[in-house]
């Protein structure tokens, strides 16, 4: 769940999502669910002469799976709130495996 | 078994499981095997169970075969802040301690 409310932190700022098919889309992002599937509005394709399919179209959903990398503003991240989250993540994991 | 979780919770520094080691690595320049001949090294800020990762200051390697010449091409970019899918990760590797 650490990266889905990290994700909700990052509703409204400008990402690029790389696919594993090598197409990266430039998008405002919209929303997020727990399977980390993305909405993105007012998209555009990076390389449009390679990809031109979605020159057309405004806001797409990505599928969590097909996602490669998701290129972040780096001024909008917290790094030392979200290491301590993971570390406590960590921490409620291993809680969960010890008392199994 | 509940009595080792409860000594890890106590000294934060032990290796138990696996992903301990990928904790100790928080905040440190760690290096990243992925799936399709690829490699990142970066400053690793967050990661979770299916081994999501977030890095700072990424540098990327793609490694491919040139379709003609069968020679070796290597494509370098760089990235300020990167989210990692879990699923194309192979490994990671902590920065080396003398």
């Amino acid at each position: 769940m650490l990266f889905f409310s990290f994700y909700k932190t990052l509703i409204d700022e400008v990402v690029i999502v790389e696919l594993k098919n090598d197409m990266s889309v430039r998008g405002t992002l919209k929303s997020v669910d727990q399977f980390l599937n993305i909405k993105l509005d007012d998209i555009s394709v990076l390389d449009e002469i390679k990809y031109p399919h979605l020159s057309s179209v405004k806001n797409i959903f990505i599928r969590g799976s097909v996602v490669r990398y998701v290129h972040l503003p780096a001024a909008v991240v917290d790094t030392t709130l979200l290491e301590d989250a993971s570390r406590k993540e960590a921490a409620a994991q291993a809680a969960k495996a010890g008392g199994r | 078994m509940a009595d080792v979780a409860t000594a890890d919770q106590l000294d934060d520094t032990v290796v138990s499981e696996p992903l301990d080691l990928v904790r100790l690595s928080l905040s440190e320049r760690v290096f990243v095997k992925l799936k399709g001949d690829r490699e990142l090294r970066g400053r690793l800020h967050g990661y979770d169970l299916h081994c999501n990762l977030v890095l700072s200051d990424v540098e990327e390697t793609i490694y491919s075969l040139d379709p003609e010449t069968e020679e070796l091409k290597t494509v370098v970019k760089q990235s300020e802040m990167l989210f990692v899918r879990g699923d194309a990760v192979v490994l990671i590797s902590p920065p080396q301690r003398t």
